[in-house]
């Protein structure tokens, strides 16, 4: 239309010569002398200058209607959630204070007469998620490299499924196959391991008779390592599908590149897939030890409480937060019952911390960028 | 043309543009080479692996020696019982001579990575073996009681810790089961999905506390879910345990679960998608009704079975709240209820040997309910948000092609030059932009 001019103010005379007015010119043409979309300067008829449009919506009646539907969901699940925790604490306080800080460091749980506190079963908690860890983090990280670097890229996806399906088996299924088969294979093991380690402090087993079949038995079942067992099987598909969403999305030029150097293929492994997914190994490692702390009905199938610190983890005898409150609710006093919440807080607390670190360190690393996990 | 050599491939014979001349002039001698059908799919890496007779060899070497130094071992040296210790101390033996038979012909990066290969399959090997070995297990302790009929259609009232297996079954924990977890279900699917809409929708301060409160409650143990509702329900209210109880604690501990999930489900949706719906005028229940929900309803699928899975299988929330109860009793606000996994876990705990094999048919029935949500969540989601199903396609197809001809006979009727310029209204609903 105006293309022709050498000047922005020979096509307004131009423009102006061909009817236009200057001032309904003025606004297209990018060489004009007065631009209006800014608004600045004062216009020669004393009008106010056009101000940047106003660009806020206003919402029609339903989708109001529609948002306050919205703010009411959202309101009432964070009223029931924050009902849960305040009661939780409200009711532990009750035993909080006639405990006091002898609530931390008393080893027997007795509330209705006599002390109660978590010092023994928060290790033994502990302990137990300890072992399963230990067992788990191997087996987790290399289960998640063989399914994501070696398996056979017909069976991916239906291995993937499987270590999904491990994550639904019931916990109680896992119960089950601990106290009636588990316990009873790993007893060698768990002799052999004392007798050759029990140099190690945590391997001894006291009051052990050598060469008297029928009392070693007893002596080493309902242990704190065979209820980690059971439990190490029940976290290893949580960490493990992070851990393996994590390697598939090691970027495939940086692969490529390791293998273009000459690296074998653990080589590109050690130097590109396992640095690439260090924050979900850690992520899910950590995800995992939260739910090990707090998982109740494998442990209670399995162990036989005591309510004392057991460092040995291969003898009979351990108890963990959450199996003594499924263990003595049923007959426990209202005051009891406040006792077993105060426990069940300091087991919230816990695994609260733990759950949250686990979910910073997956979101900032590299691999926790572009997952969610 | 192009199969001339040395001519090249695109030759333009005519200086004049050709889009000037219309369509019914002669087509243009412009060639584009035809790609074939080979070149279109993506490169597939290079297989990187060769066997060769001497590695097979060295494995076979290598489990015959732990083999041999493990039974050595066992049996003379230091003798030990137990097949697992066995198999461990094989296993150590096994990767121990493996690596020094490769580190005789191969360097030494060469020789990490084979035993590396050997330790990671293994571990993948000895995961999948566990899962197969539960499961199996309890389908093995659990077959006797699964082939009499009356474990499928009786309750437990005139059962005998004693009787055999042909007297009672576990009916009455099905249905207990079922109630249960539906009314869990029927309280957190709406609320966590709702809640889940709120943070991705309306975004800001209350949204973020909402969805850090509920990321920790994710972290809550189960078993204070059944506490709470224990101390609050049935010690204020009921004063005795009840299927309702039961269900309520369900839902206290699948809400965050469900809430979590489908917040991550959601945020998958591509933005192109929402804001080409607000382009077209649609305002914010619209947008979200018709697009959002629809783009990501095989995941939210997915995430509301699986998290129905995981209730099911939640034995320590209903321990605490439900109670026995032998009778099948269809009413969850009257008297105790009875579900499988508590079935099973009490079941499995006497010492009566018809009732652990008892337990163990239970403890099937659950597996099997969960198998089945699985396969079912397997069926309808693995697929991101707004890829369709075949008929999926089709059926988007239709409705598209329905529109079309709808549009076109508007046209027609209102006698209008610009088919279908003011007919796009469809789905506006406000925003009106001042």
């Amino acid at each position: 239309m105006h293309s022709e001019g050498p000047s922005g103010a020979d096509e307004n005379v131009s423009l102006e010569g061909l009817g236009f007015t200057s001032e309904e010119v003025s606004g297209s043409p990018p060489g004009a002398r007065r631009l209006r979309a800014g608004g600045q300067g004062n216009p020669p008829h004393g009008r106010p200058g056009p101000r940047p449009r106003n660009l806020r919506s206003k919402l029609s009646v339903s989708d109001q209607a529609f948002r306050s539907i919205l703010r009411g969901g959202g309101i009432v699940v964070l009223v029931l959630e924050i009902l849960v925790g305040s009661f939780l604490a409200y009711r532990a306080a009750q035993a909080l204070r006639k405990a006091g800080w002898s609530f931390l460091t008393t080893q027997q749980w007795n509330p209705d007469g006599g002390g109660f506190g978590i010092a023994a079963i928060m290790i033994g908690t502990i302990l137990i998620a300890l072992v399963a860890v230990a067992i788990a983090v191997p087996l987790s990280l290399g289960a998640a490299l063989y399914i994501s670097e070696y398996a056979p890229r017909g069976i991916k996806r239906f291995l993937t499924s499987m270590v999904d399906l491990m994550a639904a088996v019931p916990s109680v299924v896992f119960g089950m196959w601990g106290a009636f088969l588990l316990q009873y294979k790993i007893v060698p093991l768990e002799e052999w391991i004392s007798n050759w380690f029990s140099w190690i402090p945590i391997f001894q087993v006291q009051g052990e008779q050598r060469n008297t079949a029928i009392p070693l038995q007893t002596l080493f079942t309902s242990s704190t390592f065979i209820a980690g067992v059971v439990v190490s099987l029940m976290i290893t598909p949580i960490a493990c599908s992070i851990m393996r969403e994590a390697f598939s999305q090691a970027p495939i030029g940086e692969r490529e590149g390791a293998y273009a150097l000459g690296a074998t293929r653990w080589g590109m492994i050690r130097s590109v897939v396992l640095p690439f997914g260090r924050g979900a190994m850690i992520g899910g490692t950590m995800l995992g030890l939260g739910r090990a702390l707090g998982e109740t009905i494998a442990v209670v199938s399995i162990i036989s409480p005591v309510f004392a610190i057991q460092p040995h983890i291969l003898q009979k005898g351990t108890s963990s937060i959450s199996s003594t409150i499924a263990l003595l609710y049923a007959e426990a006093t209202p005051f009891g019952v406040s006792a077993l919440m105060a426990a069940g807080l300091g087991l919230f607390a816990l695994t609260l911390v733990v759950n949250f670190l686990a979910a910073q360190i997956v979101a900032r690393s590299r691999s926790g960028a572009v997952s969610d996990a | 043309m192009p199969d001339r050599p040395g001519q090249p491939t695109v030759t333009v014979t005519e200086a004049t543009p050709r889009q000037a001349t219309g369509p019914q002039a002669t087509p243009p001698r412009t060639t584009v080479p035809v790609r074939s059908a080979q070149r279109r799919r993506p490169p597939q890496p290079r297989p990187l692996s060769i066997l060769r007779a001497g590695d097979v060899l060295s494995l076979f070497g290598a489990a015959a020696a732990a083999l041999a130094g493990t039974s050595l071992l066992w049996f003379e040296i230091s003798p030990f019982t137990g097949a697992l210790g066995y198999v461990v101390v094989a296993w150590f033996l096994f990767v121990f001579f493996y690596a020094v038979l490769v580190s005789f012909d191969e360097n030494r990066p060469t020789m990490w990575d084979r035993v590396s290969a050997v330790i990671v399959q293994s571990l993948g090997v000895v995961l999948l073996g566990s899962l197969a070995y539960v499961v199996g297990y309890t389908f093995w302790r659990g077959r006797t009681a699964l082939d009499h009929l009356n474990f499928y259609t009786k309750d437990l009232r005139s059962t005998l810790p004693n009787d055999p297996l042909t007297s009672g079954g576990v009916l009455h924990a099905l249905v207990g089961t079922l109630i249960e977890v539906g009314i869990a279900m029927a309280v957190a699917v709406p609320f966590g999905i709702l809640a889940a809409v709120f943070m991705n929708e309306v975004p800001g301060r209350f949204a973020r506390f909402v969805r850090t409160v509920v990321e920790a409650m994710t972290a809550l143990p189960d078993v204070l879910a059944g506490l709470f509702i224990y101390a609050t329900f049935i010690l204020i209210f009921t004063h005795r345990p009840s299927g309702f109880a039961a269900a309520l604690a369900l839902a206290v501990t699948a809400l965050p679960i469900v809430c979590r999930a489908a917040d991550v489900v959601l945020r998958l949706v591509p933005g192109g998608l929402t804001e080409a719906s607000y382009a077209l005028g649609s305002g914010q229940w619209r947008t979200v009704r018709f697009v959002m929900l629809p783009t990501v309803r095989s995941g939210l699928a997915t995430a509301v079975i699986l998290g129905a899975a995981r209730a099911i299988g939640e034995t320590a929330p209903v321990l605490l709240t439900s109670g026995e109860n032998p009778f099948l009793n269809y009413n969850p606000f009257n008297g105790p209820m009875e579900s499988l996994p508590l079935l099973a876990f009490e079941q499995t705990r006497a010492p009566e040997a018809s009732e652990i094999a008892r337990g163990f048919g239970t403890a099937v029935l659950l597996l099997v309910l969960v198998l089945v949500l699985f396969a079912i969540a397997r069926a309808i989601g693995g697929r991101g948000p707004g890829q369709l199903s075949a008929r999926q396609q089709r059926r988007r197809v239709a409705a598209s092609r329905r529109d079309y001809i709808r549009f076109e006979r508007r046209a027609v009727a209102a006698g209008s030059s610009n088919p279908r310029g003011d007919e796009l209204t469809l789905g506006y609903s406000g925003g009106d932009i001042k």
